[in-house]
C-alpha cells in the first residue's frame, strides 16, 4: 500500500536529515562572501585604505581587542542601546497602555505622537548633543526616542486587540482589574508586543549610531570617525562589525524571548531562520 | 437538599441603544429557576436568549425589572458560563485553561491541578491534560469549557447554545455526555439551544422564547423520569412533544428590509 500511495508528507527520519545538512548552509555561505571579497581585493588592487582585506581587517580586529579598547568603545554602545530600549520602551509601554485604555487620551495626545515620529532621529540628534552635552546622556534620548515609537504603536495595537470574547470569560468569572491585565491582556497582547520591542531593538542601534557620529568621545560610532579622519578603513570596518554583532545580538535576545513566551502559537512547519 | 428556587426573574426587559430608537431584546420575561434543575431555553435566532444569560451571568444590565438570587447568606452567586465557542486562553494548555478560575481564587497551583484532573476525567480528556488548544478539536475545546465552568463549583451553570459550533454526531455525543455529567454532580443548569430533541433529552424543564421581542410564550415541565439514556429520543412520548415543541417556536424569517422612495 505505501509503495502504491506514496505519503505526501516527509517522514520524520528525512525531515531530520534535511534540518541536519540545512546547518552547514551558514557557514558555508559566510565563508563565500568572505572569499569572495579577498578575490575582490586581490584583482582589483585597491589600496587598503579605500578596501581592506579581510586579512587586514582580521589582523585590526585582533589588535584592537587585545588592546582593550574594542571592548570598552562596543560597551559604551551597548550601555548606550540597553539604557535607550529600557526607558523609551518602558516610556512607550506605559504610554500606550494609558492611551489604549482611553481613546480621548489618544485623541489629545496624536498630534504629538505623529510629529514624534515624523521628526527624523538624525535631523533632532545634533540639537540633543548640544543639549545633553556628548556623553551618554545624548545617545540614551537618541536611542530611547527611536524605540519609543514602535513600541507604542506595537502596544496600543496589541492591547485593542485583546479578543471581546475572552474579556467576557473573565468578566464572568468576576476577575479584577489586575487579574485581568496579568492572565489575559499581558498574555493576549505579548505577540505583537514582542514584534513591536524586535523592530525597536534593531532600530536602536541606528539611534545610538547616529548619536555617536554627531558627538561623542566614546563608543563604536566615534570609533568610525576616528578611522575614517585618519584613512584607517579597517578600523571603521572593525567597528561596523561590532555594530552588526550587537544588533544581532539584540535582535536575537529579543527573538529567544519571543520562543520562550509565545511557544503556544509556534508551529515549527512556519518557522524561517530570519524571524 | 434542593428544595427551593435559586434564581427568580421579575419583569426583565432589555432594550439596546442603536441610534432608531433603540432595539427591545427582551420583554417583561418573568422566570423562575428551581435549585439543582436543568432548564432549557429554546426560541428562534434574535429572540434575546443570549442576552438572557449575559444578563444573568452579570455581563450586561437589565434596562428594567430584576433577578434576585437565593444564596445562602445572600452571598453573590457562583455562575459558570459555558459560550458557543470555547472561548480558551490560547496560551494556556487545557489544564492551565481549567484551573484558571482557582487561580483567579489564589488556589496553589499543586491544589488545583490536583482538583483540576478529577474534572479531566469527567469531561473525559485524560491524556489531552497538555496540549495547546489550537490542538484541540471542537468537541474536546468545548469539554475544557466545560470543565472550566464546573470546576468553580457554581451555584448555576449557564451554557449558551455550548454543541452549536459542532457536527450533528459530535454534537448527539456530546449531549449524552453533557446528560452523564449532570447526572454525576445536580447543579442548576440553563442551557440555551436550538435542538428541541436535546433541550427534551436534558432538561427538567423548557422554556421557549417568542421572536423579538423576546417574551416568554410557552413553560413545559418535561415528564421522562431519570435516569434518562440517549435511547428515548426514539420512544413515541418524545417525538410527540417534539412536535409540540416547534409548533411553538415560530422562526419568522426577518424581514427583508424594503427599499423606499426618501420622502420629500
Ligand atoms: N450588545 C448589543 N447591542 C445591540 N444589540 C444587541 C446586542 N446584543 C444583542 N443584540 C440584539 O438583540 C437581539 C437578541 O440577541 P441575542 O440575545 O443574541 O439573540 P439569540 O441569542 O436568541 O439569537 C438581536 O436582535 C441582537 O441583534
Ligand atoms: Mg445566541
Amino acid at each position: 500500500m505505501a509503495a502504491i500511495y506514496p505519503s505526501p508528507k516527509r517522514s520524520p527520519s528525512q525531515a531530520v536529515r534535511t534540518a541536519k545538512q540545512r546547518r552547514w548552509f551558514m557557514p558555508v555561505s559566510l565563508l563565500g562572501g568572505l572569499l569572495l571579497w579577498q578575490i575582490i581585493v586581490t584583482v582589483s588592487g585597491l589600496p587598503a585604505f579605500i578596501l581592506p582585506s579581510p586579512v587586514e581587517v582580521a589582523v585590526r580586529f585582533w589588535d584592537m581587542l587585545t588592546g582593550g579598547r574594542l571592548l570598552l568603545h562596543t560597551a559604551v554602545t551597548l550601555s548606550e542601546l540597553l539604557l535607550g530600549l529600557l526607558a523609551g520602551g518602558g516610556a512607550a509601554t506605559l504610554t500606550g497602555y494609558a492611551l489604549a485604555k482611553s481613546p480621548s487620551a489618544e485623541r489629545l495626545m496624536s498630534p504629538y505622537l505623529i510629529a514624534s515620529q515624523a521628526v527624523p532621529v538624525a535631523a533632532i540628534a545634533p540639537l540633543l548633543v548640544i543639549w545633553f552635552g556628548p556623553g551618554m546622556a545624548s545617545k540614551v534620548l537618541i536611542c530611547g526616542l527611536t524605540v519609543f515609537f514602535p513600541v507604542l504603536i506595537n502596544t496600543i495595537v496589541s492591547l485593542r486587540g485583546v479578543p471581546e470574547n475572552l474579556r467576557d470569560v473573565m468578566r464572568a468569572m468576576r476577575a479584577t482589574p489586575r487579574q485581568t491585565l496579568l492572565l489575559l491582556e499581558i498574555p493576549a497582547a505579548l505577540p505583537v508586543y514582542l514584534a513591536g520591542l524586535r523592530v525597536g531593538a534593531t532600530l536602536s542601534v541606528i539611534g545610538a549610531v547616529v548619536g555617536e557620529l554627531v558627538g561623542s568621545n566614546q563608543g563604536l560610532g566615534f570609533l568610525i570617525n576616528l578611522g575614517r579622519g585618519q584613512y584607517d578603513t579597517a578600523l571603521v570596518f572593525v567597528a561596523v562589525f561590532g555594530l552588526v554583532t550587537l544588533a544581532i545580538l539584540l535582535y536575537g535576545t529579543v527573538l529567544l524571548v519571543e520562543r520562550r513566551c509565545l511557544a503556544w502559537q509556534s508551529d515549527p512547519d512556519k518557522e524561517t531562520s530570519l524571524l | 437538599m434542593c428544595p427551593a428556587t435559586l434564581l427568580r426573574i421579575k419583569n426583565l426587559s432589555v432594550t439596546f441603544q442603536d441610534g432608531n430608537g433603540g432595539l427591545e431584546a427582551l420583554d417583561s420575561v418573568n422566570l423562575d429557576l428551581p435549585e439543582c434543575r436543568f432548564v432549557a431555553v429554546l426560541g428562534p435566532s434574535g429572540s434575546g436568549k443570549t442576552t438572557l444569560l449575559r444578563i444573568i451571568a452579570g455581563l450586561i444590565q437589565p434596562t428594567s425589572g430584576s433577578l434576585q438570587f437565593n444564596t445562602p447568606e445572600g452571598n453573590p452567586p457562583r455562575i459558570g458560563l459555558v459560550f458557543q465557542q470555547a472561548n480558551l486562553m490560547p496560551w494556556r494548555t487545557a489544564i492551565q485553561n481549567i484551573t484558571l478560575p482557582l487561580e483567579m481564587q489564589g488556589i496553589s497551583e499543586k491544589d488545583a491541578c490536583e482538583r483540576a484532573r478529577g474534572f479531566i476525567d469527567l469531561v473525559g480528556l485524560r491524556g489531552f491534560e497538555n496540549s495547546w488548544p489550537r490542538n484541540l478539536s471542537g468537541g474536546m475545546a468545548q469539554r475544557v469549557a466545560l470543565a472550566r465552568a464546573l470546576i468553580q463549583e457554581p451555584d448555576l451553570l449557564l451554557l449558551d447554545e455550548p454543541f452549536g459550533a459542532l457536527d450533528a454526531l459530535t454534537r448527539e455525543h456530546m449531549g449524552a455526555e453533557l446528560l452523564r455529567i449532570w447526572q454525576a454532580r445536580e447543579t442548576t443548569v440553563m442551557m440555551v439551544t436550538h435542538s428541541i430533541s436535546e433541550a427534551l433529552l436534558l432538561a427538567d424543564r423548557v422554556v421557549v422564547l417568542s421572536a423579538r421581542p423576546g417574551r416568554l410564550v410557552r413553560e413545559l415541565d418535561v415528564p421522562f423520569p431519570r435516569p434518562r439514556t440517549d435511547e428515548i429520543r426514539y420512544s413515541p412520548e418524545f417525538v410527540a412533544l417534539s412536535h409540540d415543541l416547534r409548533a411553538s417556536i415560530k422562526e419568522e424569517p426577518e424581514p427583508i428590509p424594503v427599499a423606499r422612495k426618501p420622502k420629500k
